[in-house]
C-alpha cells in the first residue's frame, strides 16, 4: 500500500511538472516582445537581399505561421501544440538547416548529453559522498577539517569559472588536452571513440568537481548528524568497528536524503552541462542551443527546452521511483 | 563478583571538572538482579557506563577501579582497558529506546552479524539466532523484519535477544522499559527475569522506576549526587528504608487504597523532598546485607 | 543555474548545526568562516563604492587605450584587444554584478518569504497548489529557458531585464526552505499559545513566525546575491545577457571571444576569475558563517 501511494504521488508529480513545463515552454515565445516570425522573415529577407515584394511576405507569413503553429487563437494553438510534443514528439523544421526536423537534431545530440551527464553526475555523487561521509564520521578529528575546507573552496565556485580554470590549467599552462577539443561525427570506430572520451575529460571532469564540492558538505553534515542516532551508538556499544559502523550504519542512512537532493538538483545539474558542452564546444543539446540562439532559430530552442524538461523530469522520476528500494520504510509500509 | 573500589568518574566540560561518580565501593554479587535508582544526574547511568567500559572524552575514570572477576578469551582478567572486546560476548548492553536503536534501513537478520568476531560463517549463526529468538517469544519471521515493522514490545525482544545471544556473564540494562506501556512493560520485566533464571548471569537495571525495581531485582543500589545512600536486598530496603532519600522514593510510590495525594506531599516535605542531602561517602552495615550512608545533615534549598 | 541555485541555503543550512559536545571547539571556527567571508565581501564592496570615483574613464567604451598593454603602474592588469583597461573594467564588472545581484536579492526574498511562508503556515490546498507549482520551478532546468529569453530580447533588453528575469525563476528554492521552516513553526506551542490568546493569521505571522524565519531570510539573501551574480555572468559568459555592460561573466565573454589566451592575455581571463573566486568564497562562507552563528544562539538561548 505505501509503495503504492508513494509511486502515484510521484507520479502525479511527474505530470505536473510536464504539463507546466511544457505550458511554459508555450506560453514563452507568445508573451515575447518580439514575433520569431518576424525574425524569419528578416533572415529570408536579406538572403533575397530584399527582393521580396510585399505579397510575397503576406505569403511566407501565413506559410510561417502554418509551419510553426503560430495559426489560430492561442488555446487551439495550445491544444495543437501539446498534441504535437506529447503524442509526436514533434517541434517542426529547423530554420537554419531546413528541413531538417528539430526533433531529429536533439535525438541525435540527446545522448552526448546524457552519456556526458550521467557519467560525470554519478562519480560526483559517490566521490563526494565518500568524501563527506569521512569529513563527517571522524568530524571530532582535525584532520577531518581539511576535507571540508576541500568542499567549501569548491562549492561556490559555479561552472563557468571551473570550466574556464580547467581549460587554462590542463590545456594552456599544463597541455595535456587541446584547447579547442574536435568531436568526430559518422560511423564509431574504437579510435574515434577513444578521441571522443579523451576530448570529454575536460568537460567531465568540470562537473565532477561542481558535483563534487555540494556533496561533500551536505553529506559532511548529514553524517555528523547520524553520528548522533541512538542506533550508531548502540553500534558502537556493540563493539561493531569503524568501518561497519560508517558504512552500514551511518552511510545507508545518510545517502538517503542524498538521493532525494540528487533528485531535486538534477535540473541545476543539467544547467551545468549545457552550459559545460558550450564552452568546450561537446556536440550535445547545449551546443545545439547556443547554435540556434545566436543564428535565430527558435524552433530548436523551444524543442531543446522541452526534451530538456522531460529528461530532467524523468530523470528525477526515476531517482525517486528507485528510492523504495533504498529505504525500506517506504517499501514495506 | 564485580567489584567497585572507590570509584571517581569525572567529566570534563571546558575548564570544569564535574564529578558524576564520587567514589562508590560495592559489591555485586554474581548472578542477581541488581537496580540502580536515583534521580537524573545522579550518576546512575554514568555509573552504568563506566562499569559497561564505555569511557571516552570528556568522561574519565578519575579515580578508584573496577575488578570485574572474569577471564577474557586470552585467559588474563577482564580489566576497564579490556572490557571493550568483552562487549556483548561478556557483557552486553541493553538499551533505552528500542526504536532508535535499531538501524531502520537493516533486518533484524543482519543486526545479528555485524557483532566483530563473531562465527565467520553467517548461515550458522543466523540458524542459531532464528531458533534462539523463537525462545524468547518472538516470531521466526521477525529475522526477516526491519524494526519498523515490529511493535514496541517485539523490538525490546530483539534487544533482549541481541544481548543475551552469547550468554554474557553481565548484561546492563538502560530503563529497559521506560518506552513501553504498562501491559508490554510487565512482558518485558518477565522475559528479563526468565532469561536470567536460565542463564544464571547478573543483570544491573538502571530505572528511576521504583515499580521497576520492587518487581524484578533482588537487590537495590539508590544513588543520591553521585554517591551510593543505601544498598541492600530489595525486599529489605522496600520494607525498611534506611537513609531518608529513599524513603522519599519508595513513599511517592502511589500504592492501592492511596486515596490522596496529600500522603505523599507531605512525606516529602518530611523526609525534605526538595532539600539537598550531604551525603558520607562511607556506608555502614545497619542490617546484614543491608547498608546506608549517614546522612549527616539536610543542608538548605535544592539547587 | 550553475551550482549556485538558491539551494545552497539547503547545504549550508544543515552544516551549521553544531551539536552540544563541538559547539565549544567549532565556536572558533564558525567565527573564522564568518571573519574571513566578511572581511572578503567588504573588500569588494567598499572598492566597489569608492574606487570607481577614481576612474580615468568609463571602462566600458572601447579603444580607449593602445590594445594588448601589458600590466604597468598606469594599467595595472594592462589592456585587454578592444582597447578597455582591465583593471578599471573588472572594478565596475564587480560593482555592476554586486548591484544586480543585492537587487535580485531584495526581489527574490520578498517573494519567496510570502509564498513559503504563505504556504507553510495557511497549509491545505493553497500549499498543495504551491508546492506543485515551487517543485516544478525548481525541476525546469533554468538554464534554457534563460538562453530563450536572452535570444529573443537579447537587442533591446536592459540589464536590469535580466535581473527581472532571474528574479522569475530564482525564488523557488527559497520559497521551499522557507515553508518547510514555517511548517516545523506551525505545530509549536508559543504559536498555539498566540494562536489561542486571540491573535489573527497575519500578525502570527508576522509578529511569531517572522522573527524565526528573518534569520534564514539573512542566509537565503546572500545565497541569491550568489545565485544571481552567477545566473547573469553564465549568459553573459555564453553572450546572452547585455554583454556591453561589464560583469564578471562579460569580461569573461569578451576574453573567450578574442582568445585571450591563444594572445597571451591572460590577465584578461585569470583577473576575473581569481576576482569571482573570491567574491563567491567571501559570499558563501558569509552565508554559513551567519546560520552557524544563528544556529549558535538558537542552540544556547
Amino acid at each position: 500500500m505505501g509503495v503504492l501511494q508513494y509511486v502515484a504521488k510521484r507520479v502525479g508529480l511527474y505530470f505536473a511538472v510536464l504539463f507546466i513545463g511544457l505550458t511554459i515552454t508555450f506560453l514563452l515565445p507568445r508573451l515575447m516582445p518580439a514575433n520569431p516570425i518576424d525574425g524569419y522573415i528578416g533572415q529570408i529577407q536579406a538572403r533575397a537581399s530584399g527582393a521580396l515584394t510585399a505579397d510575397d511576405i503576406i505569403q511566407l507569413r501565413a506559410n510561417l505561421e502554418q509551419l510553426y503553429g503560430l495559426k489560430g487563437d492561442l488555446f487551439s494553438q495550445y491544444l495543437s501544440y501539446l498534441e504535437r510534443v506529447v503524442l509526436h514528439f514533434d517541434f517542426g523544421p529547423s530554420f537554419t538547416y531546413y528541413p531538417q526536423p528539430v526533433s531529429q537534431m536533439i535525438f541525435n545530440a540527446l545522448p552526448w548529453t546524457l552519456g556526458l551527464l550521467l557519467i560525470s553526475t554519478f562519480i560526483a555523487w559517490l566521490l563526494g559522498n565518500m568524501v563527506g561521509l569521512v569529513a563527517g564520521y571522524f568530524h571530532t578529528k582535525k584532520a577531518a577539517t581539511i576535507l571540508e575546507v576541500v568542499g567549501i573552496l569548491l562549492y561556490p565556485i559555479p561552472y563557468y569559472i571551473l570550466a574556464v580554470s580547467v581549460i587554462l590549467l590542463l590545456a594552456y599552462i599544463f597541455p595535456i588536452f587541446p584547447l579547442s577539443p574536435t568531436f568526430p561525427v559518422g560511423q564509431m570506430t574504437p579510435q574515434k571513440f577513444g578521441m571522443v572520451i579523451y576530448n570529454s575529460l575536460l568537460p567531465a571532469l568540470t562537473l565532477v568537481l561542481a558535483g563534487f564540492g555540494w556533496n561533500i558538505l551536505s553529506m559532511k553534515a548529514l553524517a555528523v548528524a547520524t553520528t548522533e542516532e541512538p542506533y550508531v551508538t548502540y553500534a558502537r556499544l556493540k563493539g561493531a568497528s569503524n568501518w561497519t559502523r560508517m558504512v552500514r550504519y551511518v552511510f545507508r542512512n545518510a545517502m538517503l536524503p542524498q538521493v532525494t537532493a540528487l533528485a531535486l538538483s538534477l535540473g541545476t545539474v543539467f544547467n551545468g552541462a549545457l552550459l559545460t558542452e558550450m564552452l568546450f564546444s561537446y556536440p550535445g543539446v547545449g551546443l545545439i542551443m547556443r547554435t540556434a540562439a545566436s543564428g535565430g532559430d527558435y524552433n530548436v530552442l523551444y524543442g531543446a527546452i522541452a526534451i530538456s524538461i522531460i529528461a530532467v523530469a524523468t530523470a528525477g522520476l526515476v531517482i525517486d521511483l528507485i528510492y523504495p528500494l533504498l529505504d525500506p520504510r517506504i517499501r514495506h509500509k | 563478583m564485580i567489584k567497585l573500589n572507590d570509584l571517581k568518574i569525572s567529566y570534563r566540560i571546558g575548564n570544569r571538572v564535574i564529578e558524576a561518580v564520587n567514589g562508590v565501593t560495592l559489591t555485586i554479587p554474581d548472578g542477581s538482579i541488581v537496580g540502580i535508582a536515583g534521580e537524573s544526574g545522579c550518576g546512575k547511568s554514568t555509573l552504568m557506563k563506566a562499569i559497561y567500559g564505555d569511557i571516552q572524552s570528556p568522561m574519565s575514570l578519575s579515580g578508584g577501579s573496577i575488578e570485574y572477576g572474569m577471564k577474557g578469551a586470552d585467559g588474563l582478567p577482564v580489566t576497564t582497558q579490556t572490557i571493550r572486546r568483552e562487549w556483548f560476548k561478556s557483557i552486553s548492553y541493553i538499551p533505552q529506546s528500542s526504536m532508535n536503536s535499531l538501524n531502520p534501513v537493516i533486518r533484524i537478520r543482519d543486526q545479528f552479524t555485524d557483532f566483530p568476531g563473531t562465527d565467520s560463517n553467517k548461515k550458522r549463526v543466523l540458524e542459531r539466532a532464528r531458533a534462539y529468538i523463537g525462545k524468547l517469544g518472538l516470531p521466526a519471521e521477525a529475522m526477516e523484519s526491519y524494526p519498523h515493522q515490529l511493535s514496541g514490545g517485539m523490538r525490546q525482544r530483539v534487544m533482549i535477544a541481541l544481548a543475551t545471544f552469547f550468554q554474557p556473564e553481565l548484561i546492563i540494562a538502560d530503563e529497559p522499559t521506560t518506552a513501553l506501556d504498562v501491559v508490554v512493560q510487565k512482558e518485558i520485566l518477565l522475559l528479563l527475569m526468565e532469561v536470567q533464571e536460565l542463564m544464571g548471569n547478573t543483570i544491573l537495571v538502571v530505572s528511576h522506576d521504583m515499580g521497576v525495581h520492587y518487581q524484578v531485582t533482588h537487590k537495590m543500589l539508590i544513588m543520591y549526587a553521585g554517591r551510593v545512600v543505601e544498598y541492600g536486598d530489595t525486599e529489605s530496603v522496600f520494607a525498611d528504608p534506611q537513609h531518608p532519600y529513599t524513603k522519599m522514593l519508595i513513599d511517592s510510590l502511589p500504592t492501592i487504597g492511596d486515596d490522596s495525594m496529600r500522603g505523599v506531599l507531605a512525606s516529602m516535605a518530611g523526609a525534605g523532598g526538595d532539600r539537598a542531602y550531604r551525603v558520607e561517602p562511607e556506608l555502614i552495615e545497619v542490617k546484614p546485607g543491608h547498608f546506608m550512608a549517614r546522612p549527616s545533615q539536610i543542608v538548605g534549598a535544592a539547587a | 543555474m550553475t551550482t549556485e541555485s538558491p539551494s545552497a541555503a539547503g547545504a549550508a543550512a544543515i552544516p551549521a548545526a553544531p551539536t552540544a559536545k563541538r559547539r565549544d571547539s567549532l565556536l572558533w571556527l564558525l567565527n573564522a568562516r564568518l571573519a574571513i567571508g566578511l572581511s572578503l565581501v567588504s573588500i569588494f564592496i567598499v572598492g566597489s563604492i569608492v574606487l570607481p570615483f577614481f576612474a580615468p574613464a568609463d571602462p566600458s567604451l572601447q579603444a580607449t587605450y593602445l590594445k594588448n598593454m601589458p600590466m604597468s603602474w598606469e594599467h595595472l592588469l594592462g589592456t585587454n584587444a578592444i582597447g578597455q583597461d582591465i583593471f578599471w573594467f573588472l572594478v565596475f564588472a564587480i560593482r555592476n554584478s554586486l548591484i544586480l545581484g543585492v537587487l535580485v536579492g531584495v526581489g527574490v526574498t520578498i517573494i519567496s518569504t510570502a509564498v513559503g511562508l504563505s504556504a507553510g503556515y495557511i497549509g491545505g490546498n493553497y500549499e498543495r497548489v504551491v508546492m506543485l507549482v515551487v517543485d516544478s520551478f525548481i525541476t525546469i532546468p533554468l538554464l534554457p529557458i534563460l538562453i530563450i529569453l536572452g535570444a529573443v530580447i537579447r537587442g533591446n533588453s536592459s540589464f536590469l531585464t535580466v535581473g527581472l528575469i532571474i528574479v522569475v525563476f530564482g525564488w523557488a528554492w527559497g520559497a521551499r526552505t522557507i515553508r518547510s521552516m514555517a511548517l516545523s513553526l506551525r505545530e509549536r506551542e508559543f504559536i498555539n499559545m498566540a494562536r489561542f490568546s486571540g491573535a489573527n493569521t497575519f500578525n502570527i505571522l508576522t509578529r511569531e513566525i517572522f522573527p524565526y524565519v528573518s534569520a534564514y531570510m539573512v542566509v537565503g539573501f546572500i545565497n541569491t546575491i550568489l545565485f544571481a551574480v552567477n545566473t547573469e555572468a553564465t549568459l553573459a559568459v555564453i553572450g546572452l545577457s547585455k554583454v556591453e555592460v561589464p560583469t564578471l561573466g562579460s569580461i569573461i565573454f569578451w576574453a573567450l571571444n578574442y582568445n585571450a589566451l591563444f594572445t597571451g592575455n591572460y590577465p584578461w581571463l585569470v583577473a576575473p576569475i581569481v576576482a569571482s573566486i573570491l567574491l563567491f568564497l567571501g559570499l558563501f562562507l558569509t552565508s554559513t558563517g551567519f546560520n552557524a552563528a544563528f544556529a549558535n544562539k538558537r542552540g544556547v538561548a
